[in-house]
């Protein structure tokens, strides 16, 4: 098998990452393998060299995300791994849920807040279901889907596992900005 | 305060004794913080980080806890004297590299200090004696408390505390403790310890952090994850490896005692003489041989009273603190010879050391 990046030298490193429930696979000789730095085991390398060998990802959005608020483009995010002000968090929200999962226990804040934070209201965005209702009908349907992921893990089925696992965060994220 | 003046004080975690002290030397708490609607440090322009900063540093120099505080701007300090507020642990070695824009607040006690301008707005770290992670957090939870009634934090109530880098999200905690492990280094186990808590999402990093070298079987353990648990869960987790380690250590001390006594009488009967009469001494051997005093006093070879004086010379012969204490900019050898006088001069009345 020949090497994807430099389709010369036999491939000896073979890595597969599961992103958004796909499977990506990607075949190395041992000098790229080195080049592209894939032993760094957070992953990010690998991560942005599929981005970069022209995955769906980047082929689906041909003009670059940059945050309004800042100006922070979102190569320069990829390539720090730094964002540029607090407005990039939603702007970016799909990149850093896809981070967070690597780097944290959860992916809800339970600690301490700042000093009369209030919770902002936004005005619900289907009027005549209660949000109440909404954040019911989501909580049993992420806990069906938990359900599901740890039958997933116990049978060892990753694949369904990870897609579960997007699913869910999908779901808590699309949760915290309706009820918010 | 003026520079000078914090170098003359003696840091309060020096003077007092905290929990476990024989085996923890401090511990520290760090919160990360930013404001709303200001782009973070590393991508802020040069206008709005200096903006920024006059805006802060009044409001950080004049909380309660910062009274006669040192507060001074990194571009108004030489290279030497901010790698010595590193050596000290009171700023970052990322904050040390900047300049303009940045700044540290330092309360007189140097148990609180707060970085303006490093990675996030705001650094602000709490340090305490011995193993006492809720009383360094007490501490700075007010300085948070007090801070967020006049400055907007950039909050989310999903991500917790907003950071520059999504690894400090939630909390923007890193609760960390130094310990000192030559028993569990002298009997071969570290490794074990190291991959023991890397498993369960802790870190253990050397004297100076992030990718530095454990000298004078120092390390530091801290928390990695900083979302999803709430302050007091982190804190408590971190408490109860820490403890476990530290009865690990003195397991190994005591089976060294028992099964190696020469070979204890012999590493610190090196060090002794060593410290005592070598003229040219490299850092990291004067730090090894200091470990290996500090252990010899710890099993009462040495008298008690040399423990705390030898935390402190750790830190006294360090490159910088040399060259501030001889008021001038010194090469690696000239360093290596006035280490082994300094250290010939301090333990000058330190007596042998009684046999195992």
């Amino acid at each position: 098998m020949q090497c994807d990046v430099c389709q010369d030298k036999a491939a000896t490193v073979f890595l597969s990452q599961i992103l958004k429930g796909e499977v990506h696979k990607v075949n190395l000789c041992q000098a790229c393998a080195k080049a592209q730095n894939v032993t760094d085991p957070t992953g990010f390398a690998l991560a942005e060299m599929l981005w970069g060998m022209g995955s769906h990802e980047s082929l689906a959005q041909p003009k670059e995300k940059s945050c309004p608020a800042c100006g922070l483009p979102h190569h320069v995010f990829r390539k720090s791994g730094r964002l540029g002000c607090s407005h990039c968090y939603q702007i970016f929200a799909d990149n850093v849920g896809n981070l967070l999962k690597t780097m944290h226990k959860g992916t809800q804040h339970t600690g301490k807040k700042p000093f009369g934070w209030q919770p902002t209201v936004p005005p619900p965005l289907i009027p005549e279901i209660p949000a109440a209702s909404v954040k019911t009908d989501f909580a049993s349907n992420i806990n069906q889907l938990l359900e599901a992921l740890h039958l997933a893990v116990a049978k060892e089925q990753y694949e369904e596992a990870a897609r579960l696992r997007d699913e869910i965060s999908r779901m808590e994220t699309a949760a915290t900005k309706l009820t918010a | 305060m003026q520079f000078s003046a914090l170098l003359r004080q003696t840091p309060e975690w020096m003077q007092t004794s905290g929990p476990h002290r024989d085996i923890v030397i401090t511990s520290r708490i760090r919160l990360a913080r930013n404001l709303v609607d200001v782009p973070f440090p590393g991508w802020a322009k040069k206008e709005q980080r200096s903006a920024l900063m006059a805006e802060l540093q009044p409001q950080v120099a004049s909380l309660p806890e910062m009274e006669d505080a040192f507060v001074e701007d990194m571009a108004n300090l030489s290279q030497i004297e901010k790698q010595v507020l590193v050596e000290k642990h009171l700023i970052s070695r990322e904050q040390a590299a900047k300049s303009n824009g940045s700044a540290a607040v330092i309360n007189k006690a140097q148990t609180i200090s707060i970085m303006i301008n490093e990675e996030d707005h705001l650094r602000m770290q709490s340090i305490c004696s011995g193993l006492d992670l809720q009383t360094a957090f007490a501490a700075l939870d007010r300085v948070d408390n007090e801070l967020s009634e006049k400055v907007p934090f950039a909050y989310d109530a999903q991500l917790g505390f907003l950071t520059a880098c999504p690894t400090n999200l939630g909390t923007g905690m890193r609760a960390s403790a130094m310990l000192h492990l030559p028993g569990l280094v002298l009997s071969e186990s570290m490794a074990q310890v190291n991959s023991a808590v890397q498993k369960i999402g802790l870190a253990v990093r050397g004297l100076y952090g992030e990718g530095t070298e454990a000298l004078a079987n120092l390390f530091q353990i801290s928390n990695q994850h900083t979302l999803g648990d709430s302050e007091a869960t982190l804190i408590a987790r971190l408490e109860k490896v820490i403890e476990q380690i530290i009865s690990h250590e003195r397991n190994a001390r005591t089976k060294l005692l028992q099964e190696q006594p020469t070979k204890v009488s012999d590493h610190v009967g090196r060090a002794y003489a060593i410290l005592r009469y070598a003229h040219i001494l490299e850092s990291k051997e004067a730090l090894t041989h200091l470990s290996m005093l500090r252990l010899g006093s710890d099993l009462g070879l040495v008298p008690h009273d040399y423990g705390k004086m030898l935390d402190s010379v750790l830190v006294d012969i360090q490159p910088a603190h040399l060259q501030i204490a001889s008021k001038k900019r010194l090469n690696s050898t000239e360093r290596d010879i006035l280490r082994a006088q300094m250290l010939r001069e301090k333990l000058q009345s330190l007596p042998e050391p009684k046999l195992v």
